[in-house]
């Protein structure tokens, strides 16, 4: 065990208890502020893993852009303030799958890497991510570009009022 | 480091991911347990660019821009379903209806 593994395990430990608290918890507004304690422990383990450029894109757009959405669509929605009941179905088939699928996942992981062990690798930089976009996935990006107006536009449209 | 430690903390966020999608009635807490899969993705593709080069975190920063246009659209959808049935339960939309008359 290395630092770099204790401190993924305390990141993970953070993540995943907080995560099970997004799924289970009966206030719909925790949900969302549990939600960005789970994101912000896997941005620290991006920064762990030396992946420092898509951690601060995950702090920047999940937990500055997509949870405040969603605090807005709790808001828009008139949810309950308080505990409310009725949030979950019957829990017992939802164990079983999700369960099931992170043990097989699990299972099949642990069988593929075992406890081999990788040299971290230098603290990235920008520079190198960006060179790698612009360099090797220049049409990828241009594509989401468009991806990104046509979801821009076609929520615009959703939302705004019908005419008759 | 070991790989085996954050790939096994992957397969537990998804797994925790398809319990929130299965089990919550509410629209908008089940898009919240859809980032959570999207994460565990993120969290797979992060720890193999350490391994293998930088391609991984350009498809990380590729599916958190998926995932913001995902929020998007689905929480426009989200609003335009309460303001026609005031309900955001998906339980009690019955698609089959047609409330726009």
């Amino acid at each position: 065990m290395t630092v770099t593994d204790v401190l993924i395990c305390a990141l993970g430990a953070l993540a995943l208890g907080s995560a099970l608290l997004v799924v289970s918890t009966r206030h719909v507004v925790r949900a969302g502020l549990w939600l960005v304690v789970t994101l912000g422990a896997l941005a620290g383990c991006y920064l762990v893993l030396t992946a420092e450029l898509v951690a601060w894109v995950q702090m920047l757009i999940y937990v500055g852009a997509v949870v405040v959405l969603l605090l807005f669509a709790v808001m828009l929605t008139r949810a309950p303030i308080g505990a409310s009941d009725g949030l979950d179905r019957s829990r017992w088939p939802a164990v079983l799958v999700g369960g099931g699928s992170a043990v097989a996942l699990g299972a099949l992981l642990v069988e593929a890497f075992r406890w081999s062990s990788i040299r971290p690798p230098a603290p990235g930089t920008a520079e190198r991510i960006g060179a790698a976009v612009f360099r090797d996935w220049v049409l990828p990006f241009e594509v989401l570009s468009v991806l990104l107006l046509a979801a821009l536009v076609g929520a615009i449209v959703l939302s705004a009022p019908r005419r008759s | 480091m070991h790989p085996v430690i954050p790939y096994l903390l992957a397969a537990g966020l998804f797994g925790v991911g398809v319990y929130g999608v299965l089990a919550r009635r509410n629209a908008i807490l089940l898009l919240m347990a859809v980032e959570l899969l999207l994460n565990a993705v993120n969290l797979v593709l992060v720890t193999a660019s350490a391994a293998f080069g930088s391609a991984g975190q350009v498809f990380a920063l590729f599916v958190i821009v998926l995932a913001a246009a995902e929020i998007g659209i689905g929480l426009a959808i989200i609003l335009q379903l309460y303001r026609l049935r005031q309900t955001v339960a998906v339980d009690d939309v019955d698609v089959t209806v047609d409330v726009t008359e």
